[in-house]
């Protein structure tokens, strides 16, 4: 006789409709909107998305946006594995200490570092203008401190997982040089929660505007904020490319870790 | 280590400067006339109140609705696909905030979006017209759900995961019915992280500021966030370190807010696997 599959229970099934009626709902009212004509308000045409393809603006800022990102993603590797490397290796009682530098975004969310930043650099030192002026410099410095919780918390992780000392031990022993040792030896152990990181890091920069927007910088997200104001239908195309951009990141996170036999999903800040 | 200095040039000496400008007059002495003027004045204090009701609201609903749908997700009968979708979908909608999440409900239920209209035909009702409005207090609540259920079910899957089949299946053997085994084994197990994440979802909302600013455009709903920004944007400048003071009694909101939330987070650990 073969065992009956057990039945999804009628509770579960209302709240589980529910949810998805709330969240796919926006999604398509979103996508409906996007396709009406700039001219008669009806269904069905793609000129919004042409307006949105057609702005220099919209290559600009996404080009700036993504530049971010990846300035982002390496100097918050460079700066966060050997660290997270040296603590576990050599100096664990300062595990905590950087644990709890990890909790401190919370506690000082964009909001409030902005206005510290801009206090700090614009009123305090007199920072000169190629360092204020340039996103490269005062945003990504900003950004790195947004993206250190997730950076932390994946490579943590990653770094618990792999015996760092045996690991350690073993290349030294053969005759690496400690660089050898970070780069071909541990780095491939924690790709898979490196990778997660970064992808996760691409999502916060590429959705970031309250610091952008405050210390008047012009990206991607200052960039819909325009749109949203101006053309109505435009920007309900250009908020399904920025949901697509979450989405990529996401799934990138999905696929990597499935490689690497992990399923890790986190969370960002991008509000 | 480079780390340490790196963390001191972009955290933590630009929030010691707040810190400390908050206490700062305008002719370079020390005073508390800043701190007292954010809590005198009614238009800031009726900020951090609006503040704090909407994170309250918005955690309570979105810590609810999240349980009951990670729960569903995860009991045994619902299929597999159903739970992976959920999961995928909560990890994309948490990170999915800010400007686009604004717009996506501006073109669902502002004034002409897809479902106001909807309604409008089908209901003959406009909903503009009964009070309903995207940038009053109710329409912020609603959107800032979208990403707090999400961080809910993300932040309470592993601890719902975490109750093990034996305790009811123990429980039940021994004659207890359905309610008591939630009364006296699920809920005290599981309370520890629901505090916890409700913490956190308060936190998350009371320190956004993209998605209001998106919504209400700036103006309108007075909440602590968007009275910071238009403070820096220059749009109401009477002091120079009122900014800086407002700042200060958002930290002081979530720096209380993290001394409840590490206690809970250590005991809501002691049942994992």
């Amino acid at each position: 006789m073969r065992l009956r599959r057990p039945q999804i229970a009628a509770s579960a099934v209302v709240w589980l409709v529910l949810g998805a009626i709330y969240f796919l709902v926006p999604l398509i009212a979103t996508l409906l909107f996007s396709l009406r004509d700039a001219q008669t308000g009806k269904c069905c045409s793609l000129s919004a998305y042409g307006v949105i393809l057609h702005d220099p603006q919209f290559w600009t800022t996404i080009k700036i946006s993504f530049r971010l990102a990846l300035e982002t993603i390496a100097i918050g590797l460079l700066l966060f594995v050997p660290t997270i490397y040296w603590v576990h290796l050599k100096l664990p009682r300062l595990r905590p200490v950087v644990g709890f530098l990890a909790l401190v975004p919370f506690v000082v969310p964009p909001i409030i570092l902005v206005v510290g930043l801009l206090k700090f650099y614009k009123d305090t030192l007199h920072a000169p203008f190629w360092f204020l002026g340039k996103p490269d410099l005062f945003l990504v410095g900003a950004y790195v401190i947004l993206a250190f919780p997730y950076i932390y918390f994946s490579l943590d992780a990653g770094f618990r997982s792999i015996d760092v000392h045996t690991l350690t031990e073993a290349s030294r022993n053969l005759g690496a040089s400690w660089r050898t040792t970070l780069t071909r030896v541990i780095l491939p152990n924690i790709r898979v929660a490196a990778l997660s990181g970064a992808f996760l890091t691409l999502a916060i920069v590429m959705g970031e505007f309250t610091i952008a927007s405050l210390s008047a910088f012009h990206t991607f997200p200052t960039y819909l904020q325009y749109v949203n104001e101006s053309q109505a239908y435009p920007a309900a195309a250009a908020t399904l490319m920025s949901f697509g951009i979450t989405w990529a990141a996401m799934l990138s996170i999905l696929l990597v870790g499935r490689r690497g036999g992990q399923r890790t999903v986190r969370v960002g800040i991008g509000r | 280590m480079p780390f340490f200095a790196y963390a001191a040039m972009f955290l933590i000496l630009p929030a010691a400067t707040v810190m400390i400008g908050a206490f700062k007059s305008t002719d370079g002495g020390y005073t508390f006339d800043n701190i007292r003027a954010i809590v005198e004045a009614p238009n800031i204090r009726d900020a951090f109140w609006e503040s704090i009701r909407i994170s309250l609201t918005t955690a309570f609903l979105g810590a609810l609705f999240g349980l009951l749908i990670a729960y569903a997700a995860i009991r045994k009968g619902t299929p597999n696909w159903i739970r992976s979708a959920y999961g995928t979908f909560s990890g994309v909608a948490a990170n999915f905030g800010g400007i686009p999440l604004a717009f996506a409900f501006i073109a669902t239920l502002g004034t002409i979006g897809v479902v106001t209209q909807l309604i409008q035909d089908v209901f003959g009702v406009n909903i503009y017209q009964h009070g309903f409005a995207i940038w009053s207090r109710r329409g912020v609540e609603l959107v800032y759900l979208y990403f707090q259920i999400p961080l809910m079910i993300l932040v309470i899957a592993p601890a719902i995961d975490g109750l093990r089949a034996e305790w009811s299946e123990a429980s039940s053997n021994l004659g207890a019915s359905r309610w008591q085994y939630w009364r006296h084994i699920g809920m005290p197990v599981l309370m520890p992280s629901i505090l916890g994440a409700a913490i956190l979802l308060f936190g998350n909302s009371f320190a956004a500021y993209a998605t209001a600013y998106s919504l209400t455009s700036g103006t309108g709903l007075p909440l602590v966030p968007i009275l910071i920004g238009n403070d820096l944007a220059g749009n109401v400048l009477n002091n120079p370190h009122e900014g800086q003071a407002l700042a200060l009694g958002m930290f002081v909101v979530l720096a209380a807010m993290m001394l409840f939330y590490i206690p809970l987070q250590r005991r809501a650990s002691r049942w994992a696997k």
